[in-house]
């Protein structure tokens, strides 16, 4: 049933106290015995004109320039001295332009919310039904209106700490604010010329890129599969049947992942550098003459990283994949083993379809997670050891590189870029998998 | 593979299987605990200096511990066990307010925006968290929240502000807690605070417990939020900057072994914390709590 409370309703059938309330906020409430929230209403209009008329109007005019003052010197008769005048910040001048759009959004939802809320009154009236009081209203916000009060606080935060920066963010992509030129305190559009740079195959950036890009889908695919695999048979073997001290075996290769992983990571780090603990040990021992490259290497410090997220990986699939192996139908097994099949079949033809049936969305998870690997690659080779471009290095993944190009190197407009395409990716990557997954086509398959 | 399908056959085969089985996991077992042993043996360790030849340290000696909180003029570890633990604190009671009221509402409110919102926080969560923190960073300046004592104030905000995107466990939980006792306090006359705070909050302590402790963990073990909000001031830094420190070139001569008591002493709680959290983790990822 199609709600009788619809905006394009109000527009038409509103009366004339609720048409009003189009340009006087809150009016409908007033004239129909809500006055506190009439009042509250149009309190948040007078302000919302005000913001505007102070510094909202300005906010926008100034953001298709992004300034252009540049600071400067200035002499002072009276005090002898140079005075600096205050110059443009564009960065100030994009964020508060983000922000005051964000706020007329803001704004056009709640009038319209109103709007609708003064057509409800109006309706309410027609049919003879109480107006509820403020008191009701209150009270409503315990209960039919729970969302309201719980969701209020956490929905502020994630707008202006995640959805804000976001937007702020994606915005840089299209200017020139970056350490090239000198764009750190005035900088203007530029539109998608980042983006051309980036993705062009020559070129210092777009070289960076791709060779980044490729690494980062590569490291990806090993990273969670062989995670996935090597944890699965690892889980398997501790399972099967002639394995004593299970849980003894378990917690073994818990505890690895119950140290933080910053300082597990620290810890492999400083073993594996050329004067490190494994190298000196090997060669006291007299195995080796020159200390490994394991983060010295291009290709030792790739494969090193690799193995070393198997060390941090496993563990977590062995602890995710214990419950469901439990719960795969035993009849299955029974049937297999009377067909004759060996372990090796039954992996593949029972458990491995049961397991990748299940766990699609861990995998997908998983995957994601991986591309966003910060810590592992910044904690152990810092993205070195040696530099394709002058900002990226052999093990960079697109993370990494990005936040060396924001924090370190200040070339924000690329490290926007390098985000968007990341979050491309992503959901690309994400959305295939799920939509081609066996969990998804077929819901019934193994229940 | 092949051993393990003659062991079938055998008695015999069958215990040479099991015996291979129990030495391949035994040597795994050792590399997995190895850089947790020897962590904890450096930390012990009397000759100093990230230069070592032996596994078993010559002398033993609980000067690094001690050290690690008496010397106070260089890196102030107490400090910044102080730092964490206020930042934790606080950061710890705004999140599970927030994740406990956002999973609720998820999981038992039926409202407009509820689809709607669980759709945005999938979309918003693949966005790289990186990406954003130097315009977080930017906003925090912009309401003067970068520098002094309000850089805890901006830790705390941090760690917390979003956390409400991170429902879908403990809305998993709440999934499975019967719906007819809900409806059955309704009957009564109970409204949807009464039910949240009287019949779900009592009835998820385990879910409540984790999401209380995962994010008192999140800011010990953090530490590029930290690092970038932080910057130079090391008045507010946290445990984990310190640790990263103790590991520069400057200092790791005098400090590696430091830095080993520092990684124990934030490790133990942590791991215990962990390997308590580890049934309702395994849980909220399979999502098969039953209520």
């Amino acid at each position: 049933m199609k709600s009788k409370n619809t905006l394009s309703n109000a527009l038409r059938n509103g009366d004339y106290k609720t048409k009003l309330s189009m340009i006087i906020m809150g009016f409908g409430c007033m004239a129909r015995k809500q006055i506190v929230k009439g009042i509250g209403i149009l309190l948040i209009e007078i302000g919302f004109i005000y913001f505007l008329a102070s510094s909202g109007i300005h906010n926008l005019m100034m953001l298709p320039s992004l300034g252009w003052r540049k600071q400067e010197e200035v002499w002072n008769e009276a005090k002898g001295i140079y005075e600096y005048t205050k110059g443009d910040m564009s960065i100030l001048i994009l964020l508060y332009g983000v922000a005051t759009i964000l706020l007329i959004v803001a704004f056009i939802l709640f009038w319209m919310l109103q709007l609708k809320h003064a057509y409800k009154l109006q309706l309410l009236e027609e049919e003879g039904k109480n107006i509820p009081t403020l008191k009701q209203d209150f009270k409503s916000l315990l209960d039919k209106n729970l969302h309201v009060t719980l969701m209020s606080l956490p929905m502020l935060g994630i707008l202006i700490f995640n959805i804000v920066p976001l937007l702020f963010m994606i915005s840089m992509a299209f200017t020139n604010y970056s350490k090239e030129n000198d764009h750190l305190i005035l900088f203007d559009w530029v539109g998608l010329k980042n983006f051309a740079r980036v993705l062009s195959l020559n070129g210092n950036i777009g070289r960076q890129f791709w060779h980044v890009a490729g690494w980062t889908i590569i490291w990806a695919i090993l990273a969670t599969f062989l995670n996935y695999f090597l944890g699965m048979i690892l889980a398997l073997i501790i399972n099967r049947k002639g394995t004593h001290f299970k849980a003894f075996w378990r917690f073994c290769f818990v505890i690895s992942i119950a140290v933080p992983q910053f300082v597990s990571l620290l810890i492999m780090r400083t073993l594996l550098q050329p004067q490190g603990a494994v190298n000196a040990i090997l060669k006291t021992s007299g195995l080796i003459n020159s200390p490994l490259p394991f983060m010295t290497d291009a290709m030792w410090a790739r494969v090193t990283i690799i193995i070393i997220n198997l060390w941090i990986g496993i563990p977590y699939t062995m602890l995710q994949v214990t419950g469901i192996l439990q719960n795969i139908p035993s009849d299955l097994y029974e049937a297999a083993k009377i067909d004759g099949a060996g372990p090796v079949v039954i992996f593949f033809k029972i458990t491995l379809p049961y397991m990748l049936f299940v766990t699609t969305p861990y995998l997908i998870t998983t995957f994601t997670g991986n591309i966003n690997n910060f810590n592992v690659i910044y904690l152990l080779t810092g993205g070195g050891p040696t530099y394709v471009g002058d900002t990226a290095g052999q093990s960079d993944l697109l993370i990494t590189w990005l936040y060396k190009l924001t924090v370190d190197n200040k070339y924000y407009n690329i490290g926007a870029v390098i985000g968007i395409l990341s979050f491309i990716l992503l959901s690309i990557v994400s959305l295939v998998t799920y939509r081609n997954s066996q969990s998804y086509k077929n819901e019934e398959a193994f229940k | 593979m092949e051993t393990k399908k003659n062991a079938i056959k055998s008695p015999l085969g069958k215990r040479l299987g099991n015996l291979l089985v129990h030495v391949f996991l035994a040597a795994l077992a050792v590399v997995w605990i190895f850089p947790v042993v020897w962590i904890i043996l450096i930390s012990f360790r009397a000759e100093k200096g990230s230069y070592i030849t032996t596994f078993i340290p010559k002398h033993f000696t609980f000067d690094n511990y001690i050290r690690l909180f008496t010397d106070r003029n260089i890196l102030n570890f107490p400090q910044m066990v102080w730092n964490t633990f206020i930042i934790a604190v606080f950061t710890c009671i705004i999140s599970t307010f927030f994740v406990l009221s956002v999973s609720y509402c998820t999981s038992r409110l039926r409202f407009k925006l509820r689809k709607p919102f669980m759709n945005m926080a999938m979309i918003l969560g693949l966005f790289p968290g990186i990406m954003s923190m130097v315009a977080v960073y930017f906003i925090l300046k912009a309401l003067g929240l970068s520098e002094g004592a309000m850089i805890r104030v901006a830790l705390v905000i941090v760690y917390s502000a979003c956390s409400g995107m991170g429902f879908q466990i403990a809305k998993g939980f709440f999934d499975t807690i019967p719906k007819g006792i809900d409806e059955a306090a309704m009957v009564d006359g109970a409204t949807q605070w009464d039910v949240f705070t009287k019949i779900t909050i009592p009835l998820s302590k385990p879910i409540i417990v984790y999401t209380i402790l995962t994010s008192f963990i999140g800011p010990w073990v953090d530490f590029i939020f930290a690092k970038v909000i932080c910057r130079a001031n090391a008045k507010y830094y946290t445990v984990a900057i310190g640790l990263w420190n103790m590991l520069d070139k400057e200092y790791i001569n005098s400090w590696y072994t430091c830095f080993a008591a520092g990684a124990v002493i934030i490790s133990i709680p942590i791991a215990t914390l962990f390997l308590v959290m580890q049934k309702f983790y395994v849980d909220g990822m399979t999502g098969a709590v039953k209520g």
